[in-house]
């Protein structure tokens, strides 16, 4: 069976610990996590968990009444499939040698994200954007030399009104 | 009112209705001891946590009731994981309160500190760590809400010392409300309606009764239901009891160890209602081959168990209970039409199994065979003892042997498979049901693992008899070595034991021993009688093996036999 990205979202408990039991559960069952990004909602007492995993379609099924099992967890939507939008930071060091700076300035241009340090030898990049963006930027910097990067994986918000 | 938190945490207890405690006590938790000694809560004093914990999972199990344990921090707490994981894989419901260091303490690597809650998150169903006294009375109603409600399971409360002993000014908790755990008990009933029609169609269908018939309380519906359906009923090892084992319908156990027609019936149903399971791989073999020409439905409270195995056409997710009496409901609505016209030639077959390949064993040998103790431990008790059992061929022959009428009655480590169970567990069923014979059926290796408990069986004068199959080996993985490693047996032959019945003597108790054929019924006699702890020892035929067998892997019906 095909195995393919699902991205799930997540409403838990703002509690000492429910992270672990998360990643505890990904980690002692054996499931991917691609990505997992976690911060409070509106409502102080609830977090939003963003989780990108790889998994067959029985998997994930699984993946997400395992996630409902736990008592922390208050609901589980799996967006994949749905209508949705996904963003994903990132934040780019790349050397910026003067015969490269303008091709690098060219790009940021035309991907519509910003240079947010500069340094004699370097530019740090800031983009936003869904998976695709990113592999493009990071495709055409590559050859320009990527030093370093930092990315927070997905967040994906359902774009139905009354929520996913 | 000011109270303490030891204060709090006694009075919660007894609002919960905890009468019995099964504990060690330490540093950590001497001030809870202290408020303890001031209720009517018996605790009885184990010898080692891991006899706490086993010993509140026998006490759960026969009582319906929630056992509960009392550890302190650092060694008293790991020492309860291996029972808290047993548990968690039968799912029993237990309240595992430890001791832990004053919250200020926590993360300095303090004397007796150990991250308890973080090392028994993944075989617990829930646990937590009391930050303030004031959190005390909700998570303890908590923690027995969840230990009790929906799948049932073990949990763990951490009591930092500094919180048990302030005090507050106490005011009771809120009405409880977890707005995240809501176990979803009402069946479908449409789904149900769709298990009617695949019953009226089926021409070879089978019941797989699991532990959660047990657990649910409705072994009386189960078996409603299978003689109103007539349909046959096999059972994993959890689920023995949920189905008479005297019944015409019944098959045996299924599985690695199941029997011949149980077996073979899976391999050739065309529906299988399993209800309250979970499809181990100990009863599937190679799912693939399982069932594989058959419509499973699926009826389990825990959405996770279904599908996670094997196939599934109808998933009924609801309580255990409540779905076999929409089921019955529904059957008496229809009156089926006489289906045994229809499935003749299906209990023909049956019949012609358990004729060709009944459960068998050689009657002939000079030695005892182990085989006979349990069926003579059966007709002597006729039926009638609550059963404990260790892990290894003594729980195999107690499961194929000792055939059980009622739920309830069978204590036994069946996800977990640990050794060192049966003791403990006999002493807290014991402590439950006093009146009851209680036995627990041990192997030499077993029985040494928690041999301690015989310390606390003695002192609260309880009338626990063990009867140990002794092969002078570890004889379910000499098994495994003779039939799969060319007889190369490491490390499975025990050569040096005690000698047990001096060792009863020594605990304080009777020992009693056969070493023939012809003295096992008289040392059983003897040793059921007297009202005292007895060890009775069976020097068994050690080269002995349990049939049949489906190698680790293998399809159910290829069985070794
Ligand atoms: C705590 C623990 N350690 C190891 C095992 C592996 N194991 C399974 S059966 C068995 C042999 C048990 O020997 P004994 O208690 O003498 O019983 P027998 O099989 O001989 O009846 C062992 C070692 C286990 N199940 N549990």
């Amino acid at each position: 069976m095909k195995t393919e990205k699902h991205i799930l979202s997540i409403l838990v408990d703002n509690e000492p610990g429910v992270l672990s039991r998360i990643a505890g559960l990904f980690s002692g069952r054996g499931y991917n996590i691609e990505s997992l990004c976690v911060a409070e909602t509106t409502d102080p007492k609830i977090s939003r968990l963003t989780i990108a995993t790889k998994a067959n379609l029985p998997l994930v099924e699984q993946i997400k009444k395992q996630l409902n099992k736990l008592i922390n967890v208050v609901k589980v939507f799996e967006l994949t499939g749905t209508d949705f939008v996904q963003r994903e930071l990132a934040m780019i060091k790349v050397r910026a040698l003067p015969e490269h700076r303008a091709e690098i300035l060219r790009i940021v241009d035309i991907f519509r994200c910003k240079v947010v340090d500069v340094g004699l030898e370097h530019y740090t990049l800031e983009v936003t954007g869904d998976e695709d963006k990113l592999a493009a930027i990071l495709s055409l910097l590559k050859p320009v030399g990527i030093k370093e990067i930092a990315r927070t994986g997905v967040i994906a918000i359902s774009r139905d009104p009354k929520g996913g | 009112m000011k109270l303490t938190g030891a204060q709090i945490l006694m009075k919660t207890l007894q609002e919960e209705g905890v009468d019995t405690i099964f504990g060690y006590p330490g540093a950590a938790t001497i001030d809870i001891y202290e408020e303890l000694s001031k209720t009517r809560i018996r605790h009885i004093l184990v010898r080692h946590e891991q006899g706490a914990v086993h010993a509140a999972d026998g006490y759960a199990r026969v009582s319906d009731r929630v056992g509960v344990c009392l550890v302190t921090s650092g060694p008293g707490a790991t020492n309860t994981v291996t029972g808290i994981a047993s548990a968690y894989m039968d799912s029993i419901p237990l309240v595992v309160l430890c001791g832990q260091v004053p919250t200020h303490l926590i993360g300095n690597d303090a004397f007796q500190e150990v991250d308890i809650v973080g090392i028994t998150r993944p075989c617990t169903k829930h646990n937590y760590l009391v930050n303030q006294t004031e959190d005390i009375a909700r998570i303890i109603k908590e923690a027995f809400h969840i230990a009790r409600s929906g799948r049932p399971g073990p949990v763990l409360v951490d009591l930092p010392k500094d919180v048990i002993k302030r005090s507050i000014s106490y005011a009771p908790p809120q009405s409880l409300r977890l707005r995240s755990y809501n176990p979803t008990y009402r069946p479908s009933k449409k789904q149900l309606q769709k298990v009617v029609e695949l019953i009226k169609q089926a021409q070879r269908p089978v019941i797989f009764a699991g532990g959660g018939v047990i657990l649910s309380k409705s072994a009386d519906r189960l078996t409603e239901f299978a003689r109103k359906t007539r349909i046959p009923v096999t059972a994993s090892l959890m689920g023995l009891g949920a189905f008479p084992g005297s019944d015409p319908l019944w098959l045996g156990m299924l599985g690695m160890h199941g029997t011949y027609r149980a077996n073979m019936s899976i391999a050739g149903c065309d529906l299988l209602i399993a209800v309250g399971a979970r499809f181990d791989d100990r009863v599937t073999g190679k799912t693939d081959a399982f069932a594989a020409q058959a419509q499973i439905v699926h009826i389990d409270i825990d959405p996770t168990s279904i599908r996670k195995n094997v196939p599934v056409s109808i998933p009924v997710v609801g309580d255990c209970g409540l779905a076999l009496d929409i089921l019955n409901h529904l059957i008496d609505e229809l009156k089926l039409e006489d289906l045994s016209q229809k499935r003749q030639p299906w209990f023909d077959q049956i019949e012609n199994w358990k004729r060709t390949t009944p459960l068998a064993y050689n009657t002939q040998c000079a030695m005892i065979k182990p085989q006979f103790v349990v069926e003579k431990l059966y007709e002597l008790t006729r039926g009638n003892a609550i059963i404990a059992t260790e892990v290894g061929q003594n729980q195999m022959w107690t499961a194929q042997y000792y055939h059980f009428d009622r739920p309830h009655r069978f204590l036994t480590s069946g996800g977990l498979g640990c050794m060192g169970y049966g003791l403990p567990a006999a002493i807290g069923a014991q402590i439950a049901c006093p009146d009851q014979l209680v036995v627990d059926v041990a192997g030499d290796g077993s029985i040494q693992m928690n041999i301690q408990e015989l310390a606390t069986a003695v002192q609260y004068q309880l009338a626990v008899k063990v009867v140990i199959l002794n092969n002078r080996c570890l004889g379910m993985v000499r098994q495994w070595q003779e039939l799969f490693h060319d007889k190369n047996y490491v490390s499975t032959q025990m050569e040096h034991a005690p000698d047990f019945v001096k060792l009863a003597e020594a605990y304080g108790a009777m020992g009693l021993r056969a070493v023939k054929p012809a003295e096992v019924e008289t040392v059983l006699r003897k040793g059921l009688a007297a009202p005292r702890t007895v060890i009775m020892e069976f020097l068994v035929d050690p080269e002995e093996c349990v049939y049949p067998m489906v190698p680790a892997g293998a399809p159910i019906s290829e069985m070794l036999l």
